[in-house]
């Protein structure tokens, strides 16, 4: 489990997390939403470490600041949205460096074996010796979910994972996410703008506005026209199929 | 090319330049005479290129940008000022007083403080963009040069012909007196990167890779700006600023390189540093008995090359 207590995050006057405590559960898929500037990416990468806040959080018991770097990169992930590199490196290259934490540069055969079977689950395996930057956007996004996946940690933060995809990958990444939870455990924090993606995979949804926290439940609680509404200041009708709940919002 | 096979062809053109070098047209009768001249020499150009390649190489893995270079922000000509206001302040009495080596430690310490505060624009906890410390580097840089003219106006012609052999990168007035302390400064500096190499590569995919793949980023920045800092200073110290050798041998390299890692890079970078370095001067020297410093030759390419890139990339 993931306990966040009191989370701020200010740049200059304007909090854009500002004061939020909550939980994000073990063992399974958390989205969350909110309009843009709501503070989601801000909040994931100060439980990712990737930036400085106020707030303790505390994962498995512990607070971040009390792990050894080293260890907590073999418990959390966390991937951003814009990913630029500027050395020339090999899809297979990067997706091997999930495997640092725990093997440094010398790659064990389980090593390999991982790393082969992210490259596989991302649908890469034929790409895998292709340059970074001959890959389309879409392609390279994929990279770089195989290397979060095959970094093999409890927790895995992805910040709008579906960006540059299209639907099938879209769907397939999401359903991997999804396999990743219920077959091994996993727990995967995501943050989603497609709000029917988020209802349709996510066992809790996170809703945030102005850096506070608005909603935090299942989705049948959140994706509703009402809540919807206080979200994203937005008429948004809500229909059901299947037990799961779609947005109508074109 | 396999990184082993481009590692022993650059290994033999050192061994064969440096070989060149030292024996080329070598007087038998005054063999006792010029043979540990050309010993010093060939050291000192080793000693420069080497701290020359590997403070560029760790720049750029550091700042992730494979354009920047310490020179080009400024941080050679702050040597040159560093020395300028010694003159202007003490004399080139106290100069000569003052030995070599404290006056390189003062400068040494000078610019690492100086860098760990530009570095920090880049690094720290609100970076900047990088364009943005390149133009504030540049410009720091220029503001530097032209405060050393000013204050080189108002010293003693005489003080002002100790600091020009100091302001030239020059390969015929070599600071001996630094040079063993140099030579083990950029030993001892390769042997702490040696148990480093494999990190250093999870550096260079930038900062936010680089945390969450578990390493302390502000921590190894900080060490390794300050190693940057101490080598750069180095290489100035022994000859003098050359600003474009970094960039010119650094992106050759990455080039030339089958792979981006560190334990390649960072031989490769080297041994093509000092393999530029001995052939230029030795054709410059021995050849074309040119007496223009190979520094502006060099530079000239090298800026040349520099503005290319930033066309062909169009970005920094």
């Amino acid at each position: 489990m993931i306990i966040i207590e009191r989370a701020s995050k200010r740049y200059g006057r304007r909090a854009v997390v500002d004061d939020v405590s909550t939980s994000i559960k073990a063992g399974k898929l958390t989205t969350l939403i909110g309009a843009n500037g709501a503070g989601k990416s801000t909040l994931l990468s100060l439980v990712g470490r990737l930036i400085d806040g106020e707030g303790r959080y505390i994962i498995e018991g512990k607070s971040i600041s009390d792990y050894r770097k080293g260890e907590l990169a073999k418990s959390l992930s966390m991937l951003r949205q814009n990913n630029h590199i500027t050395i020339r490196i090999s899809v297979r290259e990067l997706v091997s460096f999930g495997r640092f934490p725990y093997s440094k540069s010398k790659l064990t055969d389980r090593d390999h074996q991982i790393v082969e079977k992210a490259l596989k689950a991302m649908d890469l395996t034929t790409l895998a010796d292709s340059y970074l930057d001959q890959l389309s956007g879409g392609e390279r996004q994929r990279a770089f979910i195989a290397m979060t996946v095959a970094q093999d940690t409890k927790y895995l933060l992805l910040d709008e994972p579906l960006n540059n995809l299209d639907m099938v990958h879209s769907v397939e990444i999401m359903r991997l996410l999804r396999s990743l939870v219920d077959e091994q455990g996993k727990s995967v924090v995501l943050v989603l703008h497609d709000i029917n993606f988020a209802s349709s995979y996510s066992d809790e949804i996170i809703a945030l506005k102005g850096g506070k926290l608005l909603y935090h439940g299942p989705p049948q609680e959140v994706i509703t026209t009402e809540a919807l509404w206080e979200i994203y200041g937005m008429h948004i009708p809500v229909i059901e199929q299947e037990g799961k709940r779609y947005c109508l919002f074109y | 090319m396999k990184p082993r096979t481009l590692l022993l062809i650059l290994t033999a053109l050192f061994i064969i330049s440096a070989g060149c070098f030292l024996f080329w047209g070598l007087p038998v009768q005054a063999m006792g005479f010029i043979l540990p001249r050309r010993v010093i020499k060939v050291t000192a150009l080793c000693v420069t290129a080497v701290s020359i390649a590997i403070s560029t190489t760790l720049f750029q893995t550091v700042s992730a940008n494979t354009i920047l270079t310490p020179s080009i922000l400024g941080l050679d000509s702050l040597y040159l000022l560093i020395q300028t206001l010694v003159m202007f302040l003490f004399g080139a009495q106290t100069l000569v007083i003052m030995s070599r080596i404290s006056d390189f430690l003062l400068s040494v310490g000078l610019m690492v403080l100086f860098s760990l505060a530009l570095f920090s624009l880049l690094l720290g906890k609100r970076p900047m963009a990088v364009t943005t410390v390149l133009f504030l580097g540049m410009i720091v840089g220029q503001l530097f040069g032209a405060l050393s003219s000013f204050f080189q106006l108002l010293i003693d012609p005489n003080e002002f012909l100790t600091i020009q052999a100091r302001m030239f990168a020059s390969f015929n007035t070599i600071n001996t007196s630094l040079l063993l302390v140099s030579t083990l400064i950029v030993a001892f500096a390769c042997l702490l990167l040696i148990p480093l190499v494999d990190t250093l590569d999870v550096l260079a995919m930038g900062r936010e890779m680089a945390i969450n793949l578990g390493i302390d980023h502000r921590r190894l920045s900080r060490w390794l700006l300050i190693g940057v800092s101490i080598l750069t200073a180095v290489a100035t110290a022994l000859v003098g600023p050359i600003t474009f050798l970094g960039l010119l041998v650094v992106s050759l390299a990455r080039q030339i390189s089958p792979t981006f890692r560190h334990r390649i890079i960072l031989p490769v970078s080297a041994l093509l540093a000092m393999v530029t370095l001995l052939i230029g001067q030795f054709i410059f020297e021995r050849i074309l008995h040119f007496s223009t410093p190979i520094s502006i030759i060099i530079n000239f390419v090298g800026g040349i090359y520099f503005l290319s890139l930033l066309i062909k990339r169009r970005r920094i």
